[in-house]
């Protein structure tokens, strides 16, 4: 995973509150057995005229020119609530988004975030809109910067500090592979799981097969 | 609303035993996830220790596929399972065919790759398959004081056993799958109690749709949720059930019920379960008298009437008798425009298109039985889709052995086979765009069970009564 530092970036604002990873990534666009191939299907019931086709809405944000190229998105409070679906997280990613900014966040979506490299960063509703309307004036002139290590994010009048926990701060900014750091700790999984087994034996199912 | 802050890291470390005051003012969720966890880092994490974990052939196809290709075994392949649930095909007949093109590449992956690791699958036509969360439960793999996670947000409706109960994202399932371990961060607690008892006919779900609707869809702020007082105690299991799966609607972490004799007499006997039963360890799993909350919430039961929503969200809901509200904000505009409804309409008046009984919310047993009672001898209104998809085989078959699929379909319903079918249009069946549905399901976000369908959540009963009428109803007492 490549590791998270400072990223500056155009900003395109969804403040609608209670985006759920359905609207993110509908099902009808899981198609393959893969976390790849997802963008054309992100946001697909607003980004597009009919649900079938790949005709784009003229009017949804991430399809307007002067939004070209958006790496942040500003977004309203419970985003990606609902489904677990990962699909959402890796869809946005493909797509090219790097940052969330939202006042707060579904909690396995946050998660998912954080797993595939994405931030996001919780920040309070009319911060988010303060920075919208400065982006909004020329979003390609008027980028936002985003600095995980200070969790700062300025743009036009606004600089501000975001807020993430610090665990996952850590794993955005050393791009850790999850797996890889927890096994470096195999012993203590297995001095756990023993003295599981012996106190609650019937945890313990037969090894099938 | 923002989430709860997480506490201090470290701050909630309680060295177990040693400290007997402590000890005795936990709450039932901090004893379960205390006694999984293996450790905590510095970042107010904590490492926990995972009993078992279910997948589905949705994404468990990416995270065991993920796992071969990396080389990785899985750490406790006995301790894991495969279902069959959110694509299949649910009409008679089926094959690994699937509505939605490409399906049957989603079943075919999970299949062969859990095969290659080792993995138990409850396959498409296995006489134990169905709906994860409810196949778990019969089977005995989720059971009181064991962690049990599955990449699937309603996975809380576990926590009805008395059961650590999550739902992950796919990169958490292969973390899972390779290290038997989970990192989370320690949510916090929130008590809700229900006193009183529910009125006659009102059921666990429109319990649920009430506190939703009462405290919003983000009122549960991230907290474990831990439900108690006399009409949850006096709530079946399956109601228990019902319940805690739509905790995820609250934006609850989890919700968990203290496992007492309805519980020891619901997992005895079932395949996974051992014998005899650690009965007095699963009944000490309780919150100490004097445990502390960060937040309590009392509901009246007796206040809870049948409910029903009229937007895309499961807190957009009012009593039936209610009315369409005048909308608040944008969001709820946005909701009636969907919704294709005018302010001031009365539920009652409210024509539906189709109705579907099923989910892991409300499709095992007793719910198929509450809308066989309210069917019984009569026909859906004329031009009223209505299909019923049992929550698991099993509870297909035992509803067979009962007549309950004859009285179903003499009332004009489809008898499927078991799957999430109408509930979430991942598997491509869907009553159609502009479509209203009365649902008993648990998610009525806009495209949720197709794009453009319309969705009213609701109990089986009140399903049932509206699919007679051809208009939202409340069941006749008969
Ligand atoms: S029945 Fe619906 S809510 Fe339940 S697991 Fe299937 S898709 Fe998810």
């Amino acid at each position: 995973m490549q590791p998270f530092r400072t990223h500056v970036g155009v900003a395109a604002a969804l403040l609608q509150a209670n985006v759920d990873t359905d609207a993110i990534i509908p099902s009808r666009e899981m198609r393959h057995v893969s976390r790849r191939g997802l963008a054309a299907g992100l946001f697909a019931n607003w980004r597009y005229v009919d649900a079938a086709g790949r005709e784009p809405q003229p009017d949804f944000i991430l399809n307007r020119p002067r939004y070209a190229g958006a790496s942040i998105l500003l977004c309203g409070a419970n985003f990606g609530c609902g489904s677990s679906r990962e699909h959402a997280v890796w869809a946005l990613a493909e797509f090219g988004i790097r940052v969330l900014v939202a006042p707060s966040f579904g909690l396995i979506f946050r998660k998912n975030c954080i797993a595939n490299g994405v931030l996001a960063a919780e920040l309070s509703a009319p911060r988010i809109a303060a920075l919208a309307a400065w982006a909004d004036a020329d979003p390609q002139v008027n980028r936002v910067r985003v600095d995980l290590q200070r969790r700062a994010i300025t743009g036009g009048g606004v600089a501000a500090s975001f807020a993430i926990d610090d665990a996952a701060r850590m794993r955005l900014i050393e791009g850790l592979d999850a797996i890889a750091f927890t096994l470096a700790h195999a012993e203590r999984i297995d001095a756990f799981e023993r003295e599981r087994f012996a106190r609650h034996p019937w945890v313990r199912l037969p090894r099938s097969g | 609303m923002g989430r709860i802050a997480n506490r201090v890291p470290g701050g909630r470390q309680r060295p177990a035993g040693s400290d007997r005051e402590a000890v005795l003012s936990s709450t039932l969720f901090d004893k379960l996830w205390d006694s999984h966890c293996i450790e905590s880092d510095e970042h107010g994490e904590d490492l926990l220790y995972i009993d078992r974990l279910c997948l589905h052939e949705r994404t468990g196809g990416i995270a065991l596929n993920a796992l071969l290709e990396a080389g990785r075994p899985v750490r406790r392949a006995e301790h894991a399972f495969c279902m069959m649930d959110h694509i299949l095909d649910t009409r008679p007949g089926r094959t690994d065919r699937t509505l939605v093109p490409g399906g049957e590449q989603f079943i075919a992956r999970s299949r062969s790759g859990a095969a290659a690791l080792g993995v138990r699958v409850f396959d498409v036509n296995d006489p134990q398959q169905g709906i994860s969360h409810a196949v778990s439960a019969e089977q005995g793999i989720a059971l009181p004081g064991l962690s049990i996670v599955c990449p699937d947000s309603h996975t809380c409706t576990l926590g009805a056993l008395g059961a650590l109960a999550f739902g992950i994202g796919t990169s958490e399932t292969e973390h899972v799958l390779a290290t038997s371990t989970l990192r989370m961060a320690r949510p916090p607690n929130m008590r809700v109690t229900v006193q009183g008892a529910l009125p006659e006919y009102v059921t666990a779900k429109d319990l649920a749709l009430y506190l939703i609707a009462e405290h919003g869809a983000a009122g549960g702020s991230g907290a474990a949720v831990e439900f108690d007082g006399e009409a949850i105690a006096a709530l079946d299991i399956e109601g228990r059930m019902t319940l805690c799966n739509m905790a995820v609607e609250f934006a609850a972490a989890t919700a968990v019920i203290a496992p007492d004799q309805a519980v020891l007499d619901y997992v005895a006997g079932r395949p996974f379960a051992p014998f005899p039963l650690p009965s007095a360890e699963w009944q000490a799993l309780k919150s100490d008298p004097n445990a502390r909350f960060d937040r309590n919430l009392d509901i009246d039961a007796r206040q809870v009437s049948h409910r029903v929503t009229w937007g895309t969200s499961p807190e957009q809901g009012v009593e039936l008798q209610g009315r369409v509200p005048e909308p608040k904000d944008r969001n709820e505009r946005q909701a009636l425009a969907y919704a294709d409804l005018a302010p001031g309409t009365p539920m009652t008046d409210i024509s539906i298109d189709a109705a579907f009984i099923g989910s892991c919310t409300n499709a095992r047993l007793g719910d198929l039985r509450a809308a066989a009672k309210v069917l019984e001898g009569r026909r859906v209104a004329p031009g009223v889709a209505a299909v019923c998809a049992p929550a698991s085989t099993p509870i297909k078959r035992a509803a067979e052995a009962e007549g309950l699929d004859a009285v179903f379909r003499a009332a004009g319903f489809e008898w499927r086979e078991s799957g999430c079918s109408m509930c979430f249009y991942a598997g491509g069946e869907t009553f159609g765009p502009g479509r209203r549905v009365i649902s008993t399901t648990n998610r009525n976000f806009e495209g949720r069970q197709g794009p453009g369908t319309r969705t009213h959540l609701a109990s089986p009963a009140v399903v049932a009564a509206s699919a007679l009428r051809g208009r939202i109803s409340a069941p006749e007492p008969r």
